[in-house]
């Protein structure tokens, strides 16, 4: 689904990933730890096609198709969409705008109706989105939006940050639903998480890790035994694991 | 209220033939034609020429029944060439008809309005001018609005027009005004309309404007309301234009009146639009609102506003948010409030700049293409809640608003 070869980003003038190589095939979400700073937002961004995120050297593949120099938008109808951790409000325009044009199928907009009233966003959708939304209500509603847009690649930059403990169980049950948990066979979602506190993983079923420090990837492996060695000796041990 | 006598009205008038207005470039009313030929009167509206239909509708003016109106007036040039009122309760006449029939009438001419606030209210007073009566009698409730049209055919005419509106008391009225032009004109529009809210009526009024690139536009408005009156002045001016300097009053002279001025300004290349919005909070627990929402697309806008509080626990808010799209053009916003009292309470928020390259990558990422995403923050931008509007009218403003996308984008 997505393979990243020896990508190296840049902001301005500032390199920030180095040489990163990552391959996430269809139906599996990986998740990405890692120190603040360290370059997980801008991998995310990277691959999202973000114009202030330069690639440098490196490609990005997205379902055999190179994508390193294509648009966003088109990226994002390609089938990668992204959750993001601060979204921008954008006064005027109500979520229910952002549906109505992800989903020009008159007919699934019940469905989009029905994932809103669970993620308990029926009010919030005909307000200005992340106008004034709590951190809770910015993730709920961007996975909505992910649901209406249903994306191939699901990007989720820190999904439980801002959320409180009883949206926490809601905010991880909805991810894993966007992630197609019930469907082991026939899955072919993949997701791609950044996650901190890894309270994500008591929700979703990922299968692999990754460290990043100063821009690379250091290690790789199952990613609760990862998030364990990081609690017990922090992310300098996973420099000394070598992938 | 004192009586200003027709001889001291007409004195003060020739003494400001020609002061300059306070804002706006000064025109030389000497290049215009004054005199035109008098428009028969037309009781069956299906012979008003197609083009000119068409022309009408632009401005919400609807005159094959498609849409439901309680009454309609229409004015061409320089005269009323159709009244007509469904609802009995509503009267809609000409002005010069309704001074007949009402004695009492003239005590309200030039008193919102000095009658020498510059030269082209003088020129309004002086020459014969005539315009439309909308009255609601009292504890009258229509949720269906009265459309009046103005319309300036002739090329050169300089077209004075001179409104009354009455909301008696306990009454509910909403009017819509659609201003509007041959596309060749290069004519001036002098409109001055006066509205009077009295105890406990609500009146809105809904104006849209539809001039041409080459129309000079000097309307003069003011309102006077009254104890727990309610006025809504929403103003629309989307298409091109040459010129519009325009700054409405509203006076809040009972306790709990309240005013509210919604105008959405459009300059396209070669427009200049220098509108305001002044609120005066005279009496104590009067409440005042302005927003405005002004796009440039290579056009130069002036967006004034100013609200005064001169009693006790009034309170009001202003706001001006401009938008520059193109590379050129201008937008100047210019609040302004004034507190005389301890016991008053105004703000206003202001800004101007470009659309957010944030926001449009935001929703690039949801995959709308840039033009797209521009298009949908341009749209969220220019809505304006307007609260206590009868669907009728709501539908129109939207209306207006998607026509007018297609010349910004």
């Amino acid at each position: 689904m997505l393979e990243i070869e020896n990508l190296s980003v840049a902001i301005g003038d500032k390199p920030i990933l180095h040489d990163v190589c990552l391959s996430v095939p269809k139906g599996e979400t990986h998740v990405l730890f890692g120190p603040n700073g360290s370059g997980k937002t801008t991998l995310l961004m990277a691959i999202m096609g973000f114009p202030r995120y330069r690639v440098i050297t490196g490609k990005i593949w997205f379902l055999g198709q190179d994508i390193t120099d294509l648009p966003m938008d088109e990226r994002a109808r390609l089938g990668v969409g992204m959750s993001f951790q601060r979204p921008p409000a954008v006064r005027g325009v109500k979520t229910r705008d952002i549906l109505r044009s992800l989903d020009p199928n008159a007919g699934v907009q019940n469905e989009i109706l029905e994932v809103a009233r669970q993620l308990s966003l029926e009010e919030l959708i005909d307000r200005e989105i992340n106008h004034g939304f709590s951190g809770g209500e910015i993730k709920r509603s961007e996975l909505l939006q992910l649901f209406a847009q249903a994306p191939r690649l699901v990007l989720l930059d820190e999904p439980e940050s801002g959320v409180d403990l009883v949206n926490m169980a809601l905010v991880g049950q909805m991810t894993n639903r966007l992630l197609q948990k019930d469907l082991r066979r026939t899955r072919s979602r993949s997701g791609l998480i950044i996650t901190h506190t890894g309270h994500i993983l008591d929700y979703v079923n990922a299968i692999r890790g990754y460290v990043m420090i100063e821009g690379k990837l250091w290690s790789e492996g199952n990613p609760l035994d990862m998030l364990d060695c990081i609690k017990r000796s922090g992310y300098k041990e996973c420099m000394s694991c070598q992938r | 209220m004192s009586e200003v006598s027709h001889r001291e009205r007409e004195q003060r008038a020739r003494a400001a033939r020609e002061k300059r207005a306070a804002f706006g470039p000064d025109l030389d009313l000497g290049k215009y034609e004054h005199a035109v030929e008098e428009q028969g009167y037309l009781a069956d509206l299906s012979a008003v020429p197609a083009d000119e239909r068409q022309t009408l509708l632009d401005t919400g003016i609807v005159l094959d029944g498609t849409r439901q109106r309680s009454a309609t007036f229409i004015l061409k040039d320089q005269s009323p060439i159709h009244f007509s009122t469904k609802q009995e309760d509503v009267e809609v006449l000409s002005l010069s008809q309704a001074l007949k029939t009402h004695d009492w009438l003239d005590q309200y001419l030039w008193r919102a309005i000095e009658v020498d606030a510059d030269k082209y209210t003088a020129h309004v007073a002086l020459e014969h001018t005539d315009g439309y009566f909308i009255r609601s009698l009292p504890g009258a409730r229509t949720t269906l609005p009265v459309q009046a049209c103005l319309y300036l055919g002739h090329k050169k005419l300089a077209q004075r027009v001179h409104n009354v509106i009455i909301a008696e008391e306990n009454s509910e009225l909403h009017i819509i005004t659609g201003c509007s032009s041959h596309p060749m004109s290069t004519g001036l529009h002098l409109g001055v309309s006066e509205f009077y809210v009295k105890k406990g009526a609500r009146l809105s009024f809904t104006m849209i404007h539809n001039w041409a690139p080459g129309v000079e536009v000097r309307p003069r408005s003011a309102a006077i309301i009254e104890e727990n009156g309610v006025f809504m002045s929403n103003y629309l001016a989307l298409k091109p234009v040459h010129a519009i300097q325009m700054y409405p009053s509203a006076r809040c002279v009972g306790p709990n009146a309240r005013a509210r001025f919604n105008s959405v300004l459009v300059a396209l290349q070669g427009s200049r639009i220098d509108s305001g919005s002044r609120i005066l909070l005279d009496s104590p627990g009067s409440k005042g609102e302005i927003i405005s929402r002004t796009i440039s697309n290579g056009g130069e806008i002036i967006a004034r506003g100013d609200i005064q509080g001169n009693a006790v626990d009034v309170k009001g808010h202003l706001e001006c948010r401009g938008l520059i799209l193109g590379e050129s053009g201008m937008i100047r916003a210019i609040p302004e409030l004034t507190g005389r009292l301890a016991r008053v309470d105004l703000s206003h928020e202001a800004a101007v700049g470009k659309i957010a390259e944030e926001e449009v990558e935001y929703l690039m990422s949801r995959g709308l293409t840039r033009d797209q995403a521009t298009a949908m923050i341009v749209r969220g931008f220019l809505k304006v809640d307007i609260e206590g509007l009868p669907p009728e009218l709501d539908k129109e403003i939207q209306k207006a608003m998607e026509e007018s996308e297609g010349e910004l984008f």
